[in-house]
């Protein structure tokens, strides 16, 4: 049986271009201190660490979590870094999890970095992780692999570059009042619709940034969490599902999953649900932080969430259903449209759900929130989690 | 005291490795085809019958091993595309398209750029390039064994 598991500390730096302030481990540390002073404890009540750290390539620098060891006062405990492409943030905070949960520690630091500002183009380097033989050779990125799935999601269900748009639009907007977000200007539909087109569907303004930043959780059992604070986040329910490797399988005549919709988050969802006893999303999730670095993913998400139905997620979109004032707000943050330092925006998914269902969202706060989900997706688009945080036990 | 502003130091750095990425046998067979006789093969799962392109030596659905070897259309349907405008460092000066096209016989699609299109003006590229659009294989007349040996190009 798993032991109840709560977020006891959260420290995110501001989300930026550049940080040549700071190398990588210096931005690391501030986000662990931070998180220290937010669970007020001291490093040496820290039991063991997990580095959430995706391809170091985007770092520069081989096998980056080494430098960090200082950076999250690891000497003499138990370290591993967790690397899940997209996901890793996600992925790092359910290894955390299991830590707990196990009943193998009380206390665990889950912390991680992106740097991209050190590097001028993030495509050449993502366009690394693909086969050399077949996809690398064309030019594949995460760009365009979205844009796949943009293109199949129109020609199944009618979605339109408009209703992505929109989706854009409100991130921008929720991003104003957030203020470690990368991006903090309003954008409009015609903004969105009018900027360059990079890999068509997807504009310029469908796009997330090049994000540097540090995002820290410590997590904590039940009964160390009840002597260091009275209103914790409870981690409910966690999922992970994967997906097969090479996107061409996934276009298929006889479905059994399909490049357009994400029916791994689907499933690892409704993991993720069963645990924390949602059967009603749409009605029992109060708010969403969810993984969308390019505006068409974010539909394709709502969908596997359980929001709205197959395919209706522009339509939903369209309706306002996930704004700030609608039914089911999704990613007050801003989320990774506005921020995507990537080796952690899956954490900080997390850390941003933690802050709305303890009410410690400041202005981008949902009223009342007590059950979000967090979700993150990596690789191309394979490694799908999903995490249910609430304020109550 | 003054505060003083300090000027930020960045070291450069750049890196440069070099590889050869074994195709493996199945892949080797698979791209020597195309350089000496211009022919698609794809792997059948003798499972699930399946065919796979890219070829693979196990089907991991049915997780056993593969070795069935078919010849594979040289027209296919379009299942995902993208128009790219935008430039990336490493890859081709844009604009330029590239589709997923499932070949006839084939159960997979396999992506490869998408030549003879103008794509300078979206909304009519976009006419042609599209989900459920047929495609021919064009093969380079100098192959050197690559999936770059050959492009699609759009028919009708
Ligand atoms: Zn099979």
């Amino acid at each position: 049986m798993a032991r109840n598991v709560a977020i006891v500390g959260i420290g995110q730096t501001n989300y930026t271009t550049l940080r040549n302030d700071v190398t990588y481990p210096e931005l690391v540390f501030e986000a662990v201190t931070k998180a220290l002073s937010d669970a007020s404890m001291s490093i040496d009540e820290i039991e063991a660490v997990v580095f959430s750290l995706a391809p170091t390539s985007l770092v520069g620098v081989d096998a980056m979590e080494r430098w960090c060891i200082d950076a999250v006062g690891a000497k003499g405990k138990p370290f591993m870094r967790v690397n899940t492409g997209g996901a890793t943030g996600g992925s790092a905070a359910q290894a955390g999890y299991f830590h707990i949960a196990s009943a193998f520690f009380d206390t665990v630091l889950v912390v991680g970095a992106e740097k991209q500002g050190d590097t001028p183009d993030t495509q050449l380097i993502l366009n690394q992780i693909w086969d050399p033989r077949f996809e690398r050779a064309v030019a594949l990125n995460a760009i365009n692999m979205s844009s796949f799935q943009a293109v199949r999601h129109m020609h199944k269900y009618g979605t339109t570059e408009q209703q992505m748009a929109m989706v854009s639009v409100r991130d921008h907007k929720n991003a104003l009042n957030n203020p470690h977000a990368h991006i903090r200007q309003a954008v409009s539909l015609e903004d969105v619709l009018a900027s360059r087109v990079v890999c068509w569907p997807l504009k310029l303004l469908d796009c997330c940034p090049r994000s540097s930043g540090a995002c820290a959780v410590i997590m904590a059992s039940e009964g160390r969490t009840r002597k260091l604070m009275q209103r914790p986040a409870w981690i409910k329910g966690i999922g992970a599902t994967t997906n097969t490797y090479y996107m061409g399988d996934k276009m298929e005549t006889e479905m059994f999953n399909d490049h357009g919709d994400w029916d791994e988050l689907a499933l690892a969802a409704e993991h993720a649900y069963r645990m924390a006893g949602i059967s009603n999303p749409a009605k029992q999730i109060d708010v969403a932080e969810i993984y969308g670095p390019f505006s068409c993913l974010e539909i394709a998400a709502v969908e596997a969430l359980g929001f709205c139905p197959k395919g209706q997620g522009g339509k939903f979109e369209e309706q306002g259903f996930f704004n700030m004032t609608g039914e089911l707000p999704v990613n007050p943050s801003g989320g990774a449209l506005c921020s995507n330092p990537i080796a952690v925006t899956g954490l900080v998914r997390v850390a941003e759900a933690a802050l709305q269902v303890t009410g410690r969202a400041e202005g981008r706060q949902v009223n009342g929130a007590k059950t979000a989900v967090a979700t993150a997706i990596g690789g191309s688009l394979q490694f799908h989690t999903a995490m249910v945080i609430s304020a109550n036990l | 005291m003054m505060k003083e502003k300090r000027e930020l130091v960045s070291v450069p750095g750049k890196w440069d490795i070099s590889f050869n990425y074994a195709a493996g046998k199945t892949v080797s067979h698979f791209l020597a085809q195309i350089r000496d006789n211009g022919r698609i093969l794809g792997m059948k799962c003798a499972k699930c019958h399946r065919v796979m392109v890219p070829p693979r030596s196990f089907c991991e659905r049915c997780f056993v091993p593969a070795e069935d070897w078919v010849e594979l259309g040289d027209e296919g349907v379009v299942e995902a595309f993208t128009i790219v405008h935008d430039v990336f460092e490493g890859s081709p000066p844009p604009p330029y398209a590239i589709a997923y096209v499932k070949l006839d016989g084939a159960d997979t699609a396999l992506a490869n750029f998408v030549d003879g299109l103008d794509l300078s003006d979206i909304s009519e590229a976009t006419q042609r390039l599209k989900i459920g659009a047929r495609v021919k294989v064009e093969f380079a007349s100098r192959r050197e064994g690559r999936i770059t040996d050959f492009k699609y190009r759009i028919i009708g």
